[in-house]
């Protein structure tokens, strides 16, 4: 295991292609990894919605049963936000940050591809419980005491908490590794104030995980207790309280809401720049103010519970921290406008999703702010006003702005184009297709629809909005089906690219696609904010000259050392998950589990890292 | 690969001089505050939440005063031995890290018997109030932190016959365990003020 020669797999097998997938930790072959992995589950979570759009689509339809409904929104819920958003993020973190900042890996390597495993097979986990006795039913916010054995006796909320938590220690542990990654292994002159937008919303992204995640474990470790060795945290009955569920879930749920969107944001923040060719405007201040809505994003939890009963003066609190928390949103906004403002614009499908995305979260902002009031919260409550809204954030916002990243580094994955035309039907049909799913909903909501409930009455005056809902959700479902086909088209067919076919400011522009093993055959010196814009025009921060990476067209491949490949991530990930299941199935796969773990750490430590 | 390039030492370059595993540990710990804080909000939601049963009049505080001090204590052991160490003293190296186990585990041992104690004579279970679920689940998330502490520091000396940490070594392994350590220790500090003391 001395070097990688020793241990490369032969990959013109299949087998040994295979395999070294299974033992890889270049981030950027993780990366591909997330970025299937996350669209799969993505298209799992639409299937769902579909689902219960069809079921919606007519008065007293029957498409699914009522408990089939609420597994479907429960696991919709569920499977968007752990299994798909946050883990499409992820492959964008894995790919992008370490060849932003100018890095040849991220700081633990292993670790990263454990955290990859671990969300691999706990989406698995979770999902076997269709077939295992029933899904999880109680909401992707599990509120107490629904979530008791009094009122669900099969395992499906298990499968549920215990998926969770396996999720939350895959996000806590890439966090960590990102935040040491970007903190640690910049380029010489790659100060922070030099970090491309996106390495800085990743940063705060990370550092939400690790403070907001730890809230919901315990929250969830209460629960399991409840659920297996009769606590009583959050069953009134033993003196306990369900309020503190929601207290400690939307401790976590609400800087979630930001771990969401933040992400997107610098992916737009990299993109509008690049299309408009002109930097970020107010470049400081779009940074500092993705920071001040990650603190202030801890202080307003309660506007999830206006309706629980906590008073006036704490919904008076949460209600003026909430409002405040739009203002270093719009003056993301604004900037990103003033970016815009006198750019020589092309209109790439990269750069329409991201305008969509601006234009999109505007809308979700606007209701975010109505919503905040608890006058109109405690109107709309629970009905499909909330749901559009939360739509317009996670959807109009994040789904936009995860494409247009896709789109905008397609290229840098693969070395070829997406199909511009196709990728602009793509947009257009989304854009489409989600407005008609949700701005109907708005309507819905104001007219007084319950949310989660999976029918409504003929003569209530709903019968239009949603037959037009479930006709978007269609056209959505559409525009996803152009886009994998694009995709898998491109990624053989694609017209080759080359190493910076947008003109990017950013580093990865400055090496070929895909890029080498090893990134940067010589670490860049970094003099501004757009490196790869100092070197092609001259001229950086200081008027210094950047230097210019060799494009690795050496002849010869360079002497550079990268980490082995390894397999005990997967084992350990596997060890963790099939103790998991010891606690649902049989007690045997605890000590299984357990072994795998011990085993594989005992391996992991042993292994040189190389 | 050649040994030039492991002499080579861009790769162990880092922008805050920090170690990358030291970072690393200091992420994991700003994590693991939200943990403890988490728990010691529902352990202080619950003190009172007896239901008539036992309550917090079933803490022994002698006993717990004196395996207190002992895991105080185990922190300046851990520090004497990180700079023994460093200072190519293997043996008392050795002896300070095994000092800071003995020390682990003899307050494990008081937090068993104490466990037992209210289980068997006091009939304080976690399903008996909210006080003994709160209490059951701090103390024991903090016991199981301990308990990994302790395997981690005797991991830590199992190396030291296996090449490492030899004088003129680097020690971060030694200063990984001990940072671990200290936190583990201040969270107690934490809670035996709030849940003991007050």
């Amino acid at each position: 295991m001395a070097t990688v020669t020793a241990t490369a797999p032969d990959t013109r097998t299949f087998a040994g292609t295979a395999w070294s997938w299974i033992t890889t930790v270049d981030h950027k072959r993780i990366a591909v990894l997330y970025l299937v992995t996350s669209l799969a589950f993505f298209m799992l979570g639409g299937l769902e919605a579909l689902l219960m759009r069809l079921q919606l689509a007519t008065p007293e339809a029957d498409v699914v049963s009522a408990e089939r409904f609420t597994e479907l929104f429960t696991m919709h819920g569920t499977t968007m936000v752990f299994l798909a958003l946050m883990p499409l993020s992820a492959a964008f973190f894995n790919l992008l940050v370490p060849l932003m900042i100018g890095a040849r890996d991220v700081a633990f390597p292993r670790l990263n591809a454990l955290s990859y495993w671990i969300y691999l097979f706990g989406g698995i986990f979770m999902n076997i419980s269709f077939v295992a006795g029933g899904a999880p039913n109680a909401g992707w916010f599990g509120y107490a005491p629904l979530t008791d054995t009094a009122f669900e006796a099969t395992h499906a909320i298990d499968f549920w908490a215990f998926g969770l938590q396996i999720l939350g220690v895959s996000s806590i542990l890439a966090s960590i590794n990102f935040i040491v990654t970007i903190i640690n292994m910049r380029a010489p002159g790659m100060t922070l104030n030099r970090m491309p937008m996106f390495v800085w919303m990743s940063m705060i992204t990370a550092f939400l995980i690790i403070f907001a995640f730890p809230a919901i474990t315990i929250g969830l470790v209460l629960l399991i207790f409840d659920r297996y060795i009769e606590t009583s945290f959050f069953i009134p009955e033993g003196g306990g309280d369900p309020v503190l569920w929601q207290h400690l879930f939307w401790v976590f749920g609400h800087p979630e809401v930001y771990i969401l969107i933040l992400p997107a944001m610098g992916i737009v923040s990299e993109i509008l720049p690049t299309y408009s060719r002109k930097p970020l405007f107010g470049y400081a201040v779009v940074a500092y103010s993705g920071a001040a809505i990650a603190l202030v994003g801890f202080g307003v939890w309660t506007h999830h519970m206006f309706t629980v009963g906590l008073g006036p003066i704490a919904d008076t609190a949460f209600a003026i921290s909430t409002m405040a928390i739009a203002v270093p949103t719009g003056v993301k906004i604004f900037n990103w406008i003033a970016t815009l403002y006198g750019g020589s614009i092309s209109f790439k499908s990269p750069m329409l999703f991201a305008v969509g995305m601006v234009a999109m979260f505007i809308i979700g902002g606007l209701s975010g702010v109505m919503l905040g009031s608890p006058p109109i919260d405690s109107q709309v409550q629970d009905t499909y006003f909330v749901v559009a809204h939360l739509h317009y954030v996670l959807f109009g916002g994040t789904v936009f702005g995860l494409f247009a990243g896709i789109y905008h580094w397609f290229p840098k994955f693969t070395g070829r184009f997406m199909h511009d035309g196709w990728g602009k039907v793509h947009w257009l049909l989304m854009l489409i297709g989600f407005n008609l799913t949700f701005l109907p909903q708005h309507m819905l909501g104001i007219d007084g629809m319950p949310r989660r409930v999976h029918t409504y009455a003929a003569d209530m005056g709903f019968d239009l909005w949603n037959m037009m809902s479930t006709v978007g959700s269609l056209m959505i479902g559409l525009s996803f089906l152009i886009f994998i086909i694009n995709a898998l088209r491109s990624i053989r067919h694609g017209e080759p690219s080359g190493g910076d076919p947008w003109d990017g400011g950013t580093l990865e522009w400055t090496i070929p696609s895909p890029p080498p093993v090893y990134n940067f055959a010589e670490i860049p010196v970094v003099d501004g904010r757009y490196p790869a814009w100092d070197i092609k025009r001259g001229g950086g921060h200081t008027g210094a000259v950047a230097t210019a990476p060799e494009a690795g067209a050496e002849a010869d491949e360079p002497d550079i050392h990268m980490p082995n490949p390894s397999y005990w991530p997967i084992v350990m990930a596997a060890g963790m998950v099939l103790a998991a299941c010891g606690l649902i199935f049989h007690q045997a796969f605890i000590l299984l589990g357990a072994m795998l773990f011990v085993i594989s750490l005992v391996g992991w430590i042993e292994e040189p890292a190389g | 690969m050649t040994a030039e390039a492991h002499g080579h030492h861009e790769e162990h370059h880092s922008s805050t001089g920090l170690d990358n595993r030291k970072l690393g540990m200091w992420a994991f710990l700003g994590s693991e505050t939200m943990f403890f804080g988490s728990l010691i909000l529902v352990m202080l939601i619950n003190k009172h939440n007896t239901l008539g049963g036992p309550g917090q009049e079933v803490l022994d505080l002698v006993l717990t005063s004196f395996t207190t001090f002992v895991l105080l204590t185990s922190s300046l052991a851990m520090v004497l031995s990180l700079a023994a160490f460093r200072n190519g003293s293997l043996l008392w190296g050795r002896i300070w890290l095994g000092m800071v186990m003995l020390m682990g585990l003899i307050f494990l041992g008081g937090q068993v018997y104490e466990f037992t104690e209210f289980v068997t004579h006091k009939h304080l279970t976690p399903s008996t109030n909210l006080f003994g679920a709160s209490f059951y689940t701090l103390v024991g998330f903090h016991g199981a932190h301990v308990a990994i502490g302790v395997l981690w520091l005797g991991t830590v000396l199992a190396y030291t016959w296996r090449g490492r940490f030899q004088p003129g070594m680097d020690m971060w392994g030694i200063e990984l365990v001990g940072l671990y350590w200290h936190f583990v220790d201040l969270v107690w500090v934490a809670i035996f003020t709030l849940i003991y003391l007050i």
